[in-house]
């Protein structure tokens, strides 16, 4: 029989992403400090920004669905081995889609609009992901390379559409010329708490989230792709046709952040609606759902307090920009730290369960436990 | 409209531009070749670009001399080259995910910085355009083509093209270079015969930093003179993809450089002459093309053996 004794290095494994954010934090404090300001102050606008009132924190959880949504997308694709970095262009074709269906078809229920234009946000994202899943897997290009190509392709067409063929007939006179289509029938707004701006886009992110669980860990599809993740040349001779369900990994992916694009139209703007830059309709969040899924250790419930975190962390910076003059790009800065720090533990992580697994083959004299690698291990052995 | 694209003077006029807004790609991607040679995938060149082209805009400023900007510029992108080579080689940590880290820290703070340090867009006076009065003047509209296009730039212009046979040399005819090959080709190999695996690393992903910082510098204080968050606009990812394009070697990726800059300055041209393609459309076309050049890079060239693989010593 196996002693039981405390499992230190779980506890540590499970806390590393929360060390992460607090090196990172620090870091941050004193970059602040460099540049003469009183970081204390600067971070306790930033809670008080983020959690302060009903509507800090309702605004807080409608930052953090995007988030979700697109964390999800990032687990299906880190779990199946392949990366999407994509979600920017995805969420932007995925509300493209979403709202030029809803405009076309003003008068029609709502029971069947607001679900089909939900759908189509979904699938034309993962349409839009698929083709960087698809080149990946049937001509060998680097999919980091493609889906980054294909946000710059998707923020032009974006621009093209809402200057041009797709923009508001009331801005088409004005001067100001807002790149950004009309407002879709009131009738088609995702149910809202009022007066806070939190939307049903929230429960939809944390109900999918559970499904996304069931789909990885309780289906057969969901397990061939975390197979294929894990050792795709295992997989190819367990008979596993590894390179569909790369495509389908990235597809999924990208349908995620689809219908956060999607969900962002129906739920908060009920337009689309940008300023010409790059993050301007996405406020970042294909970026930042990255850096909420590596903190949810790449698990879709782990990623649902994640993405509240981030959500409060970007609601809180507008305060902190306010009260202190630190531009929120601060937090961006800090983002990119974050990552650095959760896939650098990596290594410690991996050397835990190393030693693990050589203790309990040491105490188990028949058969040594299976190690389970981690989830980015398995993006590392491409 | 069409027409004119195709008079003299607009087609001299293209070439040139292709020559100039070939030099950041070229400092880039040439950084990016020698690191990628190594076996590193370092895809936080945007963010390295990004923070050159903020440190040396903002040292050009204050000091009023580019040269100090420049080296300002090479400091900071070597800075971020070295934290990527803590992270990629000691640290072991996923080469792409840890890019994407660094990209997003480089947009953030030279964003941050932008907005503490300068607040509004400024201009300040970079690398003079050197010429030679004599050809500028001549009656030959030969010689006068010949000037504009290969001798009416900075000094940036001409270093990144000196830049390409020299890494060339340093890749196939040095010590050092053989080296970098063989840690990117087989590292196992290369440690038993005691090339230090992380030593060569260290040096080609902090050069490739300092490489990148100047790309962004040549933009920042060379090719616009002035500094905009985001400024880069992709042209560091644009770098990765044309080591794969021009098949990690130097004139691989020269070619590859030129192809991006004319199809550039033809989109800039097109927009100058008013030809009615919206220019959202006609920005795209890089992208569209990076995607196409991976797909026909891909199927003709092997990438360096252990590129973006974790080295272990005494595994395999």
């Amino acid at each position: 029989m196996l002693a039981k004794r405390p499992q230190w290095g779980i506890i540590l494994d499970t806390f590393t992403p929360v060390l992460a954010v607090l090196a990172a934090l620090l870091i941050g404090a004193l970059m602040l400090m460099a540049l003469d300001v009183n970081p204390i102050r600067a971070y306790s606008a930033l809670v008080t920004g983020a959690f302060g009132s009903t509507n800090a924190i309702a605004d807080t959880i409608v930052k953090a669905t995007p988030l979700l949504f697109v964390g999800l997308g990032i687990c299906i694709a880190f779990r199946g081995g392949v990366i999407n970095i994509g979600g920017e262009g995805q969420m932007i074709i995925g509300a493209l889609g979403t709202t030029a269906f809803a405009l076309a078809l003003p008068d029609a229920p709502p029971g069947i609009i607001i679900p089909a234009s939900l759908l189509l946000g979904f699938v034309l994202g993962g349409l839009y992901g698929g083709i960087a899943g698809f080149l990946k897997a049937y001509f060998g290009v680097n999919e980091i390379l493609t889906t980054v190509m294909l946000n710059s392709i998707a923020v032009q067409l974006m621009n093209f559409l809402l200057r041009g063929p797709m923009i508001d007939p009331d801005q088409f006179g004005r001067a100001s010329r807002i790149p950004q289509t009309a407002r879709l029938s009131a009738a088609f707004d995702l149910p809202r708490l009022v007066p806070t701006r939190l939307h049903a886009g929230a429960f939809i992110a944390v109900a999918l989230a559970i499904l996304v669980y069931i789909f990885l860990w309780r289906t057969t599809i969901g397990y061939r792709i975390r197979a294929v993740g894990l050792n795709r040349e295992a997989s190819r001779y367990a008979g596993i046709n590894t390179k569909r369900y790369m495509v389908l990994s990235l597809a999924l992916s990208g349908a995620f952040a689809g219908l956060a694009g999607a969900v962002q139209v129906l739920g908060l703007y009920h337009r689309m609606v940008t300023d010409g830059s790059p993050g301007g309709f996405t406020g970042s969040a294909g970026f930042n759902g990255i850096v909420a899924a590596l903190f949810g250790q790449l698990h879709p419930l782990g990623t649902i307090p994640a993405a509240f975190f981030f959500g409060a962390l970007l609601v809180g910076a507008n305060s902190m920009q306010r009260a202190v003059q630190i531009p929120a790009a601060l937090i961006t800065a800090l983002n990119g730290l974050v990552v650095v720090f959760v896939v650098s533990s990596e290594l410690w992580r991996r050397r835990r369960a190393r030693r693990r697994e050589m203790q309990a083959a040491a105490e188990i004299t028949h058969a040594a436990q299976p190690v389970t690698p981690t989830p980015l291990e398995a993006v590392n052995d491409r | 409209m069409i027409a004119e694209l195709f008079s003299a003077t607009v087609i001299i006029g293209i070439l040139s531009s292709g020559v100039r807004l070939a030099t950041p790609y070229l400092f880039a991607a040439l950084g990016e070749t020698f690191s990628q040679r190594s076996g590193v995938l370092n895809l936080g060149v945007e963010g390295q670009m990004l923070m050159g082209a903020f440190a040396g805009f903002y040292v050009t400023f204050q000091t009023h001399n580019p040269w100090l900007g420049l080296l300002a510029a090479a400091v900071t992108g070597a800075i971020m080259g070295l934290a990527m080579a803590v992270v990629s080689v000691t640290f072991k940590a996923e080469q792409g995910i840890s890019g994407i880290g660094f990209y997003l820290f480089g947009l953030g703070m030279s964003e941050l910085l932008f907005h503490r340090l300068l607040g509004t867009v400024e201009t300040v006076s970079g690398f003079p355009t050197l010429r030679i009065p004599v050809l500028e003047q001549s009656n030959s509209l030969i010689i006068r083509a010949i000037d504009s296009i290969f001798l009416s730039h900075n000094f940036l212009v001409y270093a990144a093209f000196a830049l390409v046979p020299i890494a060339w040399f340093v890749l196939n005819k040095t010590t050092i270079g053989l080296k970098i090959r063989a840690v990117g080709q087989n590292p196992s190999a290369a440690d038993t015969l005691a090339v230090s695996v992380e030593k060569v690393r260290y040096f080609t992903v902090t050069l490739g930093g300092l490489l990148s910082g100047i790309a962004g510098a040549s933009l920042s204080i060379g090719l616009l003179n002035v500094f905009q968050q985001g400024m880069t606009a992709g042209q560091g990812f644009i770098a990765v993809a044309l080591v794969y394009f021009g098949a990690w070697r130097p004139f691989g990726v020269l070619l590859g450089a030129m192809i991006f800059s004319l199809v550039n300055a033809l989109q800039l041209w097109v927009q100058v002459l008013g030809i009615p393609i919206p220019s959202d459309i006609a920005v795209m076309m890089p992208y569209v093309l990076t995607i196409l050049a991976l797909i026909f890079a891909v199927q003709r060239v092997q990438q360096p053996a252990a590129l973006s693989k974790i080295f272990e010593r005494g595994e395999h």
